[in-house]
């Protein structure tokens, strides 16, 4: 194919894959989604843009400044090839509280969430924890460590987040396949145990 | 490749083309059939005749390789992914691409997919 847009056959799914599933990656800006999601991605990861309608919209913008009225959230995304049969996406989501329009389109088939915290900005993942908690989203806590983070103990982050008792808090280094992986599997478990 | 870390930041700037322009000014499609995991390919016998506009014929060409979620395409063209969800209906319907039916959302199926997506995950990491 002399296309242009012909890309490389990694790209492409296999032709036996029938189901796709998502889940997302959540946190408060910079906290390291994008690495996360590069570490565990079999492609390179891509990025979608969302426009957005703002909620300020009005007939003031429309008349005074029409390159304003929408708005563009960007998320990136990877893909993880599990079985013939099955594909997993992992979608980096914003945690701010003026994307919701985003929150409602990412959440919709989400099996669940994986948030990650900073130990030493806890605090700027309230946000994003009332945005999975007002969806329903169950998720897992991935305290991603930096080199010379300062350890914090489980229970400090626990009580910090206000996590419920069942809630899994797990270390995890966003750049490490092995650690992201294992983060990705206790929640897969919890999740599991949900339903039983 | 690289990509800068944190994307959400905001960027608010005319667009060349509006998005709208490329849809002909359709609106948004209903979610529930075309959703960012839609996965869909060029159809096994597409209509003889191409479309015109230049974005579907991206479209197709992007597809013609093999299968891709609704949100791949989007990123690798750069459209929107409201955009491509339109792009993909009508091509679609036009016989030109054809989308997997989505999986229904039903408990049942959740535990099968949580299984396979643990078994997949140990498989690979484990």
């Amino acid at each position: 194919m002399g296309s242009r847009l012909a890309l490389d056959d990694g790209v492409y799914l296999r032709n036996s894959v029938q189901t796709a599933a998502k889940i997302l990656v959540v946190g408060h800006f910079a906290v390291g989604k994008t690495t996360f999601i590069g570490t565990m991605s079999e492609i390179p990861p891509l990025r979608t843009e969302e426009v957005m309608t703002q909620a300020s919209a009005g007939i003031d913008d429309l008349r005074g400044a029409p390159g304003k009225t929408t708005t563009t959230v960007a998320m990136d995304f990877g893909r993880l090839t599990l079985s013939e049969k099955l594909v997993l996406y992992l979608f980096g989501t914003p945690g701010q509280q003026r994307f919701v329009q985003v929150w409602e389109d990412m959440t919709r088939g989400a099996l669940g969430a994986l948030v990650l915290v900073d130990p030493q900005r806890l605090e700027e993942s309230f946000p994003v924890m009332d945005l999975v908690e007002h969806y329903g989203i169950p998720y897992a806590i991935a305290v991603n460590r930096f080199d010379g983070t300062p350890e914090h103990s489980f229970d400090e982050i626990r009580e910090a987040l206000d996590l419920l008792p069942e809630t899994p808090v797990v270390n995890c280094d966003a750049r490490d396949e092995r650690s992201s992986a294992d983060s990705l599997i206790t929640l897969v478990r919890y999740l599991q145990s949900r339903l039983n | 490749m690289t990509i800068d870390d944190e994307p959400e930041l905001v960027h608010e700037a005319a667009e060349l083309v509006r998005p709208y322009v490329i849809t002909n000014g359709r609106d948004l499609v209903d979610d529930s059939r075309f959703s960012l995991l839609t996965l869909v390919t060029v159809a096994q016998e597409p209509p003889r005749t191409q479309p015109l506009d230049p974005e579907k014929q991206r479209v197709l060409e992007l597809c013609a390789g093999g299968f891709l979620s609704i949100a791949e395409i989007a990123g690798h063209t750069g459209l929107p992914v409201g955009v491509v969800r339109i792009l993909v209906s009508d091509l679609t319907e036009e016989g030109h691409l054809y989308a997997r039916a989505p999986i229904p959302s039903a408990q049942l199926v959740d535990r099968q997919i949580l299984e396979e997506v643990l078994n997949g995950l140990q498989a690979r990491f484990g």
